[in-house]
């Protein structure tokens, strides 16, 4: 019985007309992926100052149909949920990730919202979460897994509602991997991914059906940001 | 030593549709380019560029013929096409072509350096901004694939018909989309190049021009042949034969006893 | 997918015959062409992003060996597992025997063109498992036991009518007398049956738009959420993935992704972007309990070093397809396997063999739209011309058409002889033609006069006039 492993790496070596690259010869390889150079990036959120990044932020998520609330602190975060949900019409019972982020907001402040902390279950009609940044290049989010930030809260919830700390706001995907690296960097050196980064840029959308636009395919149908401005806009 | 205000010469290459079906197109390329200051000759040993071969998948063939266009045309300052898919052939692919014979390569290279398409070597290297010619109507343009993205024949004779009295042009719908000719595709996938045809008749249509014009003549004498089986009246020229002022008799597919419609 | 690619011809009549397809298609010009030029003029380092693309593909191809190597590492240290394929039957057999090591019953799926290269679904259900596909175009061409006509958009080729006529005859549980007119409607329907199925999966399976050497991840690029649901909820995560996925880093993937959405669907960034790397970790509240990824070869590592290995460079975004005449015209499903287009031109006959796929590279005007488009600058007519090239040789096409090219090169290669019969024929054709001005009909030219007329010729040769003239 061939071993399969060995076998497709030495047609790929026939192929490319060399043997397996000895120490010398995969430094510069090793050195590349080390040094995860970062390529061109555009300059429309890059040459942007952060005000201006968060501004395009906004006008991006905005022209991909997520909405976007500014408040000034956290403290204003459970009014404007509470806004948010009367004004569309939608229940008053949340489940929130146990995400330390959410920490300093006081949603007692609003009785009226039912709070569950904890994992989305199907049925879940709001969820809010926070998130680890936002690109500004796209109005895009990114989230990660965790013990505190289950993926599927992310999906489940008809409506998603992220909390968003202006500083948050960066221009690229790469300062997003930067994050990651520096978050989840290992003592020995490197760093591990966590099992799941989200990259998400508006709602859930499917043109299947003759190619026309439907929000709301299996992710959530809404995607509410409440984008905190701690004094940065 | 060459004067510096000698004559550019300049070998037609007339190409093997203008040959057989219209050699009107030939003297248009030929009356445009001694209007435009050149000497033209017409080498004698020329027939066809090797397309047909070549995108047959028969490289023998194509490199046969392609010898004999390269001893054909090396005496010349210049060699100029009615059309853009045998000038592609011989700037981009006689290159690739010859890519395994280092001596010919080198001479097809040459070769491909003065080698234009009619149309833009009279804007970019003869430097026309206009011409002297009357045309009275509205017609649309429809831009050939190899002219198109093999040579970047775009602006030119759009702008060289802008300077012919009393010709408005009337751009139409997905101008640069395929006319569905293709050469040997037009035969042996019939049907599909007949529909493919059959939007750019559509196209065509609805520009509300009544003249249709390209610089190609297998694209011309497609979208001709379409536009006649579909009744429509839409009168169809090679650019060169407006350019030129030579409209007087006959356009593509009409009888050549009498006009059309008279 | 047993290739119907032989009967390219046949297809494809029938397609131009096809009302409602021909009214389906029309659907792919406003929406993907227009939409992806949109987004290009609102990027100007577009061209540069492009040529950054090409290079990190090349260069990652020229290491292949390399960063496969270290992909592997890293999906092992984060807790995850690789298993080499040579070919489809051995993907498959890991897929099977993956699922029922874990006692497996339904298996939820991403789209995934490397599961209908493997015919992974037909497999499963053979062996006993439950496939359901949860994209939407995926689905619907599932429960019409149909297969996909576009690599974005599965159903690209069905209309509305279509879509509820299926879903009527399969959700046989809801009310027969609902309303089924629209979008909307149908959406809402998939959305709850499938909601039923992601939850009760026991494994799911997607693809991989990329491969990270770095950190040992893959990537799938959505809009619905089907696929993170998908990778999420069940108990194993399986990715298939074919060898050229890979690139070195995060930073090259998002160089790519930033051309993906923008070619395929004109989108600046799609919905969801999910980056997986391993199971869950201890602490973690959900995700799968494992991560397996199945690296199939298939054909790919024999196109390295070859006049096709441009075409490993593909990211499957479909430019060439929503931009191709021929696609345009007789839709994907003519094209008798899983890629159709130009890309599935020059694809399928390396996976199918030139002698059930010669159509596809025939099939083309060389119009050069598709190259023009292409994110990753492939040579598609170059390389369809490669495959007329190895027919030619093979002596694979019609014998016909092959003493019509050795006439006709005769008589190109001697310009005399040339002339004169080129005079004969401009006489012979003019006098005929020259009352109505054009043909209806040519012996031997049907294929051009069954739809169309033919031009006369003036009636003299240019050569012979040009001679007469001196």
């Amino acid at each position: 019985m061939t071993d399969a492993r060995a076998d497709t790496l030495d047609g790929i070596r026939r192929a490319l007309k060399r043997g397996k690259l000895d120490e010398q010869a995969a430094a510069p390889l090793a050195a590349r992926l080390k040094a995860h150079k970062r390529n061109l990036i555009p300059k429309r959120a890059a040459g942007l100052d952060h005000r201006g990044q968060i501004a395009l932020f906004t006008a991006m998520a905005e022209g991909v149909n997520a909405t976007v609330a500014r408040v000034a602190s956290a403290q204003d975060v459970p009014g404007a949920v509470a806004e948010y949900l009367s004004r569309l019409n939608l229940p008053s019972r949340l489940v929130v990730t146990p995400d330390p982020a959410l920490d300093d907001i006081p949603w007692a402040k609003r009785p009226l919202l039912e709070i569950r902390k904890g994992r989305a279950e199907d049925g879940d009609a709001v969820g809010v979460t926070a998130c680890s940044a936002a690109v500004a290049e796209t109005g895009t989010l990114m989230l990660h897994s965790g013990p505190e930030s289950p993926t599927r809260n992310n999906f489940l919830p008809d409506t998603h509602i992220v909390v968003l700390r202006a500083n948050q706001v960066a221009a690229s995907y790469e300062d997003g991997f930067d994050q990651l690296r520096r978050k989840f960097a290992k003592p020995e050196g490197g760093f591990s991914m966590p099992r799941t980064v989200n990259f998400i840029t508006g709602p859930s959308r499917t043109a299947d059906i003759e190619q026309r636009l439907e929000l709301g395919m299996h992710g959530p149908r809404r995607l509410h940001i409440v984008l905190i401005d701690d004094g940065q806009a | 030593m060459a004067a510096e205000n000698r004559k550019p010469r300049v070998a037609l290459f007339v190409t093997c549709l203008a040959d057989l079906f219209r050699p009107s197109v030939g003297f248009a390329a030929v009356k445009l380019l001694e209007q435009a200051g050149c000497a033209v000759e017409v080498p004698r040993a020329q027939t066809c560029c090797g397309q047909p071969a070549y995108n047959s998948g028969d490289r023998a063939s194509a490199k046969k013929i392609a010898r004999q266009v390269i001893d054909a045309f090396q005496d010349f300052d210049y060699v100029v096409a009615p059309s853009g898919s045998c000038t592609g052939m011989i700037k981009v692919h006689y290159p690739a072509l010859f890519a395994d014979e280092p001596e010919t390569l080198t001479r097809a290279k040459e070769l491909a350096a003065r080698s234009y398409e009619l149309i833009s070597f009279l804007t970019d290297v003869m430097k026309l901004e206009r011409v002297d010619a009357r045309f009275d109507g509205t017609a649309t343009y429809h831009d050939s694939c190899s002219g198109l993205r093999e040579l970047g024949v775009k602006a030119q004779p759009r702008k060289l018909l802008a300077s012919v009295k009393g010709l408005t042009l009337a751009e139409m719908r997905d101008a640069e989309i395929c006319c569905g000719f293709g050469g040997t595709f037009a035969v042996k996938y019939g049907d599909i190049s007949g529909k493919i045809a059959s939007e750019k008749c559509a196209n065509v249509e609805a520009s509300k021009a009544a003249t249709l014009l390209a610089g190609d003549l297998g694209c011309l004498l497609n979208m001709t042949g379409k536009l006649k089986r579909l009744g429509r009246k839409t009168r169809v020229w090679h650019v060169a034969e407006v350019l030129a002022g030579m409209t007087d008799g006959p356009a593509i597919g009409e009888p050549m006893g009498e006009a059309e419609g008279e | 997918m047993k290739p119907t690619s032989h009967a390219f011809k046949e297809n494809a009549r029938a397609a131009l015959g096809d009302v409602n397809l021909q009214k389906a298609m029309t659907n792919l010009r406003a929406g993907f062409v227009e939409r992806r030029a949109l987004m290009i003029s609102r990027l100007p380092e577009w061209d540069g992003l492009r040529d950054e693309a090409v290079a990190i593909k090349r260069h990652t191809l020229a290491n292949l060996d390399f960063y496969l190597e270290s992909f592997e590492r890293n999906v092992i240290a984060n807790g995850g597992k690789v298993h080499w394929c040579r070919d489809a039957a051995e993907a498959n057999a890991t897929v099977l025997a993956i699922c029922r090591d874990l006692g497996a019953k339904t298996v939820t799926k991403g789209k995934s063109m490397i599961g209908e290269e493997m015919a992974v679904n037909e497999y499963l259900e053979l062996n006993g498992m439950i496939p359901v596909e949860t994209d939407l175009g995926e689905y619907i061409i599932q429960i019409r036991h149909e297969g996909p006509s576009h690599i974005i958009a599965p159903a690209i080729h069905l209309v509305k009518e279509q879509i509820a006529e299926s879903f009527r005859a399969t959700h046989t549980k809801l009310d027969p007398k609902r309303p089924l007119d629209d979008a909307r409607q149908m959406c809402d329907e998939a959305r709850g049956i499938l909601r039923q199925q992601f939850l009760a999966a026991d494994v799911g399976i997607t693809g991989a738009n990329f491969l990270i050497a770095e950190t040992g991840s893959s990537i799938i690029v959505t809009n619905e959420g089907n696929g993170d649901l998908t990778q999420t909820l069940p108990r194993a995560h399986i990715v298939l993935a074919s060898l050229e996925k890979i690139v070195p880093t995060l930073e090259d993937a998002a160089t790519i992704l930033r051309l993906l959405a923008r070619s395929a669907t004109g989108q600046e960034f799609s919905s969801y972007t999910t980056v997986s790397t391993g199971p869950r970790r201890p602490s973690d509240i959900d995700g799968p309990g494992q991560y397996h990824v199945v690296l199939l070869d298939n054909g790919r590592s024999a196109m390295l070093g070859t006049e096709f290995e441009d075409m490993l460079r593909c990211i499957r975004c479909a430019a060439c397809l929503n931009h191709c005449p021929v696609y345009e015209a007789v839709g994907g499903k003519s094209y008798g396997w899983v890629y159709p287009g130009p890309m599935g031109s020059v694809l399928t006959p390396t996976l199918v063999g030139i002698e059930e796929a010669g159509n596809l590279p025939n099939a083309s005007t060389f119009c050069g739209r598709c190259e023009s488009v292409c994110p990753m600058r492939i040579p598609l007519p170059k390389m369809m011309r490669h495959w007329r090239e190895r027919e030619f040789s093979r002596h694979l096409s019609p014998a016909s058409w092959r003493w019509g090219l050795a006439f006709w090169t005769f008589f190109a290669t001697r310009p005399r002889l040339y002339h004169a019969a080129s005079g004969a024929a401009a006489r012979m054709l003019g006098f005929f033609g020259k009352r109505r001005g054009r043909f209806r009909s040519l012996p031997l030219a049907s294929g051009w006069t069954g739809s169309r007329d033919m031009p006369a010729p003036q009636g003299r040769s240019f050569h012979s006039l040009w001679k007469s003239r001196s």
